[in-house]
């Protein structure tokens, strides 16, 4: 099992770093899983982190300069770690003024991620700054649980306002409720709605428009939908904030799938990356 | 339910509604008395009252003149109800209360009366949103009947001035006490803290001092954790008169600015410390 990589366009740098520290707000732990071609931060829907489940994918030749892998083996091409995604955003954060970083996986006490940061310098010298961050390898018979969740058949997708607006309105609906419906139609309306003993709040969004899906998902169930029909879904308001305010990618595209009464389908897209976040139904 | 669609029929049922191009001209002030969580509106053909007390002992009132209101209709002489401030301060700021020049938020305030609840439709951007906060019976306001012509001294400052000594205020003292005499030290804020006694004293010629009437030397203290609120009010004012009566009460009357230069009042009453004497 071999990984090493090397980045050098600050850019580059910049974008990734972005990347991590949205992963970094959602969860503490995560999987990085490493394939030839991708880079994928996956969260799986366990009980103890609510059952949220999160899958971004970056193209390694977007970011990377140098990018080399060996997996387990050679029919199996791939490697998968857990990781705090904060160490990396620590250590990225270091890292921001660097001329070049490498990232490769290395076995010191534990098996880690080093990161060495090659910074400027005024003499001839240069500086490295190397951050071991612990990871765990995952064994293959384990893979199954972090593969790529599959487009669940929705109800109403649409697209998200403006997330700033959205953020504002989920934080203040935060303070005054634990729980939010939020519900679409495929007319592009959204609604975001709580309501408790002392008060009840809708916010309407509109003229949001819904994603062609076309053929290439069998949304048989949205096909025949009656237009105006909302479909729902109750959530947990902290799970919804904690996507918004995390969120640094400043997405060029930002939807929303609703499988009425069961979840809320969340994606935002970014020239290369691509982050899904499904946030399941509370009674 | 955007604002436009909201027919004239439906506006018929409301005793009150009430309508601002930016709603800050509201919130603001309105965060000025944020102390407690009740609050006590009571509208009358002159405008809004909002009053928020504590422990029968202070007393806050924020004054929104129906002109400020783009447009003020009430129906009854008096409307009255309770409504959860901290509730309504988090639904008037539901877009963040952005202070971006150009990006307001209109606001249409509606009630139909005893048992109804109070609605709000908030506007930005074209986005929407509804609130209906439920009210409350609402409980008569202490009369702490200050009456003018019972005060004994009343100065008037630029607030810049007060701002500047309450924010250097000793917080570990439990108690202000405020001189007020014709002869010096003329205005005087004392503390008596943990690491000693403070004294800020205000000239009666300063150019702070907009106006001085002081009849009698007057010594009051009041409790720090009732006056802490009223920093708040005294963030936003741009001037601040202050007054005692003969039984030592305080008022401090708040001039406040809004965004469109338009003037509102916040005042707050606050009952003397009584010394409590053990023989």
């Amino acid at each position: 099992m071999k990984f090493r990589s090397k980045m050098t366009d600050v850019g580059c740098l910049n974008h990734f770093t972005r990347v991590v520290n949205t992963i970094a707000k959602l969860n503490k732990t995560c999987i990085l899983r490493l394939t030839p071609d991708n880079l994928y931060f996956v969260l799986s829907g366990k009980v103890a982190n609510g059952g949220v489940s999160m899958w971004c994918e970056l193209l390694q030749v977007n970011f990377f300069d140098e990018y080399q892998i060996e997996g387990v083996s050679p029919d199996a091409n791939e490697i998968c770690l857990e990781v705090a995604p904060d160490n990396l955003s620590r250590a990225l954060k270091t890292a921001q003024t660097a001329k070049s970083v490498k990232i490769k996986l290395t076995k010191k006490h534990c098996p880690c991620l080093t990161i060495a940061a090659e910074l400027p310098s005024l003499s001839s010298v240069s500086r490295v700054v190397t951050h071991d961050i612990p990871v765990e390898v995952i064994p293959r018979r384990l893979w199954h649980d972090f593969k790529e969740p599959t487009m669940p058949d929705f109800d109403v997708s649409i697209y998200l306002p403006p997330l700033k607006t959205m953020k504002n309105v989920v934080d203040r609906m935060k303070n005054l409720s634990n729980y939010l419906v939020i519900e679409a139609n495929l007319s592009g309306e959204m609604n975001l709605k709580i309501e408790t003993d002392l008060v009840s709040v809708t916010t309407h969004f509109k003229d949001l428009g819904n994603p062609p899906w076309g053929d290439d998902a069998s949304q048989s169930k949205s096909q025949s939908r009656d237009l105006e029909a909302m479909a729902y879904t109750r959530v947990d308001i902290r799970k919804l904030q904690q996507f918004l305010a995390g969120q640094q990618v400043n997405p060029s595209k930002a939807m929303c799938n609703i499988v009425h009464k069961r979840i809320v389908h969340l994606i935002l897209l970014h020239e290369d990356v691509s982050l899904q976040y499904f946030i399941p139904a509370v009674a | 339910m955007p604002l436009s669609t909201q027919s004239q029929q439906e506006d018929q049922q409301y005793v009150l509604v009430a309508t601002l191009d930016n709603v800050r001209n509201l919130s603001n002030i309105l965060k000025a008395i944020t102390f407690k969580d009740h609050a006590i509106f009571n509208a009358t053909q002159n405008g809004l009252k909002v009053t928020v007390e504590d422990s029968k002992c202070l007393q806050a009132n924020a004054f929104i003149q129906a002109d400020i209101f783009q447009e003020f209709v009430i129906k009854e002489d008096s409307v009255g109800f309770q409504v959860n401030l901290t509730v309504l301060l988090d639904c008037l700021t539901i877009f963040g209360g952005s202070t971006v020049p150009g990006v307001t938020t209109a606001l249409r305030m509606c009630y139909s009366g005893y048992g109804f609840p109070l609605t709000l439709f908030l506007e930005e951007g074209g986005v929407v949103t509804v609130c209906k906060i439920n009210t409350q019976e609402p409980e008569e306001p202490i009369d702490f009947d200050f009456c003018s012509t019972n005060v004994t001294n009343k100065v008037i400052l630029q607030s810049d001035s007060l701002r500047e000594a309450f924010s250097e205020l000793d917080m570990t003292s439990e108690i202000l006490q405020i001189t007020m005499s014709p002869s010096e030290p003329f205005f005087r804020l004392s503390t008596f803290g943990n690491s000693g006694n403070a004294h800020y004293d205000y000239p009666k010629d300063s150019d702070m001092m907009e106006l001085f009437q002081c009849t009698k030397t007057q010594t009051n203290r009041y409790k720090m954790s009732l006056l802490k609120p009223s920093t708040k009010a005294l963030a936003l004012s741009c001037k601040v008169s202050v007054r005692t009566d003969s039984r030592g009460f305080l008022s401090l009357q708040y001039l406040v600015r809004n965004d469109d230069g338009q003037i509102c009042f916040v005042e707050y009453y606050c009952s003397p410390d009584e010394e409590v004497n053990d023989e």
